[in-house]
């Protein structure tokens, strides 16, 4: 796996068209390194420009501000925003909601203004401008999916189509949720809730989504960001569905499709 | 009829003097609120007021309520147009004042008038259908209790008696004109008519006493209303205007900054030298008087539907969050507070606060701040702002959050990931 970094690339004089801003998720969490790489691979076979930032990413400081501590978001994204300044970054692609609605909507009034794409957008993007091509024998051609919309890229900034671009560009069959679009449903990890257990209650929120996903018939559930992956994943696992229905980025939907 | 007028106007006299009296109590709970930014420019405020308050944009995701309340909507902004002329003919002891000047006219009026009431009668009747009887699960949860199901019943039964009695005025009205040149001819008034066969065979003497009461009582009824909006969670047919004027043009996934912890956090990295002063005050919300003023006006402007509620992930799992609740806990507690205050006691100090006595640290953390409940309030209001605020006192003031997020706020501040990872190994991922 090759991705340059933006101190790599800086000393070489060169500049990227991208910084891919990889998030804490897609670091270190096992599940979401794999949606990482696979956005790289398609990067990569793109002939993308693009940069991370590697040990100089810092967490962007959501969790902390959702759950209230906005002394620590704003070290965080006041740290995070003198980096990116001080390389003069322009376009962020983030495939984590939480990061993109951060960075995009709540950096700009502590200093830091860019760019800044959800990778569901910019897969749409590429698949528009002819980079990705999707061949007629896809392994998803005719497939059951259905999407779950992410609430920071739904709800929170309005995207609602390009995830569902991506997925009918795999020539899938593409099944709605009752509740989805601006009625759907969280996976229950927004609002700091991937750091804690959740409120004493009478049913966990990413099983009642996960029931309401696999009523479909779907055999791919479709997400566009890390905790919900991770929800979903579980919720799926908690019903014993697990063998027959899989749980997947759009990026590993789009590298599988390509052979990647 | 001198006697008449002079009743009608100490009526009036004393429905203003309620009226005012309460609206002033709002007024002050209100103006407990700190500044709040209204960012973005007045088109777009203008326009979300057209759309979504006078257009009701946001009430059309459901499409039957959507369909009653309009009608009642459209009833009483426009059956408004004929109480101006119960008032009028009130204090100049005329009779249907208007009449002579708008000739035929006034009869489309009225039978307009009189189409609205009978909608606004029938949708009232389905409404209450759909509470008491279907039992429509969002008007039967927890904070739910007693009073609020009650007020929503008085609210209906009220209209529907109200419409009653202009249709009953009407009928007795026009048996009248037959009878009595007093009576101005307003034509036939196709729904009232149906009414007139039972007053066919009264005698004009008690016809009189009919129409007058139908009369005294549908406006005394409708002063006696507008008191009582003041009081009730009907206070939305005013405020929905300001409050979506006022609603936020940002992002939904954008939370609003704290400039006094900007100026803190930028002062101790030694990129600002600006010596801070005075006291940066508390640092989110306790009480009432740490929300913004547009966030209290919210809460009078809540119609208690429940449609965040329903709406709601950790509600609908069992949590005992409620975004209503929230809404309805802060009006109550501005409630408490403005009445004391009028009354010379101890307002903000008598040792209650919004968070712990109305609403409790359990309900503020199972919000998962996925904004249904914002994207489903039909007049715009922003339960999660407030959830928010609380949580930030919380989290500053009192380091009272839940353990695991405190270990979160740990691995943040040593690690800058929310996991317990070394920050070192954050670019492993690409050497698997």
């Amino acid at each position: 796996m090759t991705a340059p970094t933006l101190a790599e690339l800086t000393a070489k004089g060169e500049t990227p068209e991208i910084l891919f801003w990889v998030g804490c998720a897609g670091s270190f969490d096992d599940r979401a390194k794999r949606v990482t790489k696979a956005f790289v691979k398609i990067l990569n076979a793109t002939h993308t420009k693009f940069a991370v930032l590697g040990n100089e990413e810092a967490c962007t400081g959501d969790p902390a501000r959702r759950a209230g501590n906005e002394f620590l978001f704003q070290m965080q994204a006041i740290n995070n925003i003198q980096i990116l300044n001080g390389y003069g970054v322009k376009k962020i692609v983030t495939a984590c909601p939480h990061c993109f609605n951060t960075i995009k909507n709540e950096y700009p009034e502590l200093g830091g203004t860019y760019e800044v794409i959800h990778h569901s957008t910019y897969l749409q993007q590429l698949i528009n401008q002819g980079k990705i091509k999707l061949t007629d024998t896809n392994s998803f051609k005719g497939k059951k999916i259905t999407y779950h919309d992410s609430c920071y890229l739904g709800r929170a900034n309005n995207i609602y189509e390009a995830p569902r671009e991506v997925l009918q560009a795999l020539d899938a069959d593409l099944v709605e949720m009752k509740r989805c679009r601006t009625t759907g449903l969280c996976c229950g990890a927004g609002g700091a809730q991937m750091f804690k257990e959740p409120e004493k209650g009478n049913k966990d929120i990413n099983v009642d989504r996960a029931e309401e996903a696999l009523a479909t018939g779907a055999t791919t559930v479709a997400v566009a960001c890390p905790f919900c992956m991770t929800m979903m994943t579980d919720g799926v696992k908690t019903k014993e569905k697990e063998a027959e229905v899989k749980v997947k980025d759009l990026a590993e939907l789009i590298a599988e499709a390509q052979g990647l | 009829m001198m006697v008449q007028q002079i009743a009608f106007v100490l009526v009036l006299i004393t429905a203003i003097y309620f009226i005012r009296k309460r609206i002033l109590l709002i007024r002050s709970a209100i103006r407990l609120g700190k500044e709040s930014e209204t960012g973005g420019n007045k088109t777009d405020r203008l326009k979300n007021m057209l759309l979504v308050a006078f257009g009701q944009k946001k009430m059309f995701k459901k499409i039957i309520p959507a369909i009653l309340h309009l009608f009642i909507y459209v009833g009483f902004l426009v059956i408004n147009l004929e109480v101006m002329e119960f008032v009028v003919d009130g204090i100049a002891g005329t009779h249907r004042i208007f009449a002579p000047w708008l000739g035929s006219f006034y009869s489309v009026l009225m039978n307009v008038f009189e189409f609205l009431a009978v909608a606004v009668l029938l949708a009232c009747v389905f409404f209450l259908i759909r509470r008491n009887i279907l039992k429509v699960p969002r008007f039967w949860s927890a904070e739910m209790t007693n009073w609020p199901r009650m007020d929503a019943n008085l609210i209906l039964v009220t209209e529907i008696v109200l419409m009653t009695a202009i249709l009953t005025m009407n009928a007795a009205d026009q048996v009248l004109q037959t009878r009595d040149s007093h009576y101005v001819a307003t034509g036939s008034l196709f729904f009232s008519s149906f009414l007139v066969p039972i007053f066919q065979n009264t005698s004009t003497s008690v016809l009189i006493v009919i129409e007058r009461f139908a009369w005294w009582f549908h406006i005394i009824g409708i002063f006696g209303f507008a008191v009582y909006v003041t009081y009730s969670k009907h206070l939305h047919i005013f405020l929905a205007f300001p409050n979506t004027y006022f609603a936020n043009l940002e992002p939904k996934g954008h939370i609003k900054n704290m400039p006094v912890v900007t100026r803190e956090v930028k002062s101790m990295l030694g990129l600002e030298t600006t010596t801070t002063t005075g006291d940066p005050g508390r640092f989110g919300a306790k009480d009432v008087n740490d929300l913004t003023w547009t966030n209290l006006m919210a809460a009078f402007s809540c119609t208690e539907c429940g449609r965040c509620t329903s709406e709601c992930p950790a509600n609908q799992t069992g949590k005992k969050l409620s975004p209503r609740k929230i809404m309805m806990d802060t009006r109550d507690r501005l409630e408490a507070v403005g009445k004391s205050m009028a009354t010379g006691g101890a307002g903000l100090n008598d040792g209650k606060t919004l968070l712990n006595d109305y609403i409790s640290k359990e309900e503020i953390n199972a919000c998962t701040s996925c904004n249904a409940c914002v994207e489903a309030c039909p007049v715009m209001i922003n339960p999660l702002e407030i959830i928010i605020e609380l949580r930030r006192y919380v989290a500053m003031e009192e380091s009272g959050s839940p353990a695991q997020w405190n270990s979160m706020f740990q691995n943040m501040e040593t690690s800058f990931a929310p996991w317990k990872f070394s920050a070192a190994d954050r670019f492993n991922w690409v050497k698997d």
